[in-house]
């Protein structure tokens, strides 16, 4: 799965993901490979990002918004720390 | 004739001119490419926050989404935002901007005006001290912004917009500024930040696919909303300040050029005045001799 990260300043993070969590409006959610369609605005907190190697990587957002469209994420973030 | 020593000074110092102009050149042109690099970094940002709101709108093309910043009403209170440089020697760029602000002051809100319903808010210090002389409305200058341009910042600015507008303080809110289109042309640009009537530009055409909502299409585009706003204020903010660069850079370019043709024109007088004396002190001595060889 391909991930981008993107706040108006820059660009987090472009890379391959095997699975990510992020504070979704509703409640914390992952996105695992061939996720449904989705759209949803994000709460501030932490997104964890696990690389096909298995590595954690996590960024705390104050909020944003998730599109996942056939196996490719884009997240847009107010701003990433 | 033109005493030497004199114009051996005023090249000396036209010199030094020119060294000062050229080293500001080369400090603009460093800025400009550093500030042009953040438009180019907030593009995909913008782009995709269009593409989304656009593919929302489409989808959500009969229901009524409640949008508190589309509120049309009786132009009342009108806020204009004007924003120019904080530092001169950038040309025609801060008075083009002035001049635009006051056209678009009496052309469209003259009532307004008399009626002391319109504030201005400035973004850099020449603007600022401009219409500060002419008494007009002024909301608190928001002089340091420019220089710590980060979207944080501008965010919060354009959220206190925002708030004023849904507040009711002002009916209509109104951008001018530079445009950056080459580091030599900005495109002088009044237009209108609040209301949103159109909730996507409609230049960006969404992929129409079937999306999981969450928490729910309206709740979504009301928070995109604010958003692609605040996207809005921070790319005006942002290519004004490009164009002030730009400016500077064009306006420098300019100066180092003029320096160089007057030092041209210095040293060509110069060397007539020196010639000039060596052929009077010549004169003399021959003179001299032929009158004691007479």
């Amino acid at each position: 799965m391909k991930i981008e990260i993107i706040t108006p300043d820059k660009k987090v993070f472009d890379g391959e993901v095997k699975s990510v969590r992020v504070p979704g409006k509703k409640g914390s959610f992952q996105v695992l490979k061939d996720h449904a369609p989705i759209i949803s605005t994000l709460d501030s907190g932490p997104v964890i990002l696990v690389s096909p190697e298995g590595i954690e990587t996590v960024m705390e957002i104050a909020g944003g918004v998730i599109e996942v469209k056939a196996n490719k994420i884009i997240l847009l973030a107010d701003s990433v720390k | 004739m033109a005493n030497l020593k004199a114009i051996r000074i005023r090249i000396a110092s036209v010199k030094s001119t020119k060294q000062i102009t050229s080293a500001m050149k080369m400090v603009s042109a460093a800025k400009l490419r550093k500030a042009q690099d953040k438009i180019v970094k907030l593009r995909p940002y913008a782009n995709k926050l269009q593409e989304m709101l656009a593919g929302l709108s489409q989808s959500l093309a009969d229901s009524n989404v409640e949008n508190v910043y589309g509120r049309v009403s009786a132009t009342e209170k009108v806020l204009i935002i004007v924003i120019t440089s904080n530092r001169g020697l950038c040309g025609a760029f801060n008075s083009n901007v002035i001049k635009e602000a006051k056209r678009v002051i009496s052309e469209k809100y003259y009532d307004q005006y008399h009626s002391g319903n319109l504030s201005l808010l400035t973004i850099g210090k020449h603007g600022f001290d401009h219409f500060r002389k002419l008494k007009m409305k002024m909301l608190p200058e928001r002089n340091s912004l420019l220089n710590d341009l980060t979207f944080d910042n501008v965010a919060f600015l354009a959220q206190q917009v925002m708030d004023s507008f849904t507040a009711k303080d002002f009916d209509r809110v109104e951008l001018v500024y530079n445009q950056f289109k080459n580091a030599a042309v900005q495109n002088l640009t009044s237009e209108l930040f609040l209301p949103v009537t159109a909730i996507s530009d409609g230049k960006i055409k969404a992929v129409p696919v079937d999306y999981i909502y969450e928490p729910g299409k309206e709740e979504i585009i009301q928070e995109l909303i604010p958003k692609s706003l605040m996207i809005h204020f921070y790319k005006a903010v942002l290519d004004s300040f490009v164009a002030e660069h730009g400016a500077r850079m064009t306006a420098m370019h300019k100066a180092t050029d003029n320096a160089t043709s007057m030092i041209k024109e210095l040293t060509l007088l110069y060397n007539k005045a020196r010639q000039a004396t060596i052929t009077n002190q010549i004169l003399e001595v021959v003179s001299g001799a032929e009158a004691l060889n007479g």
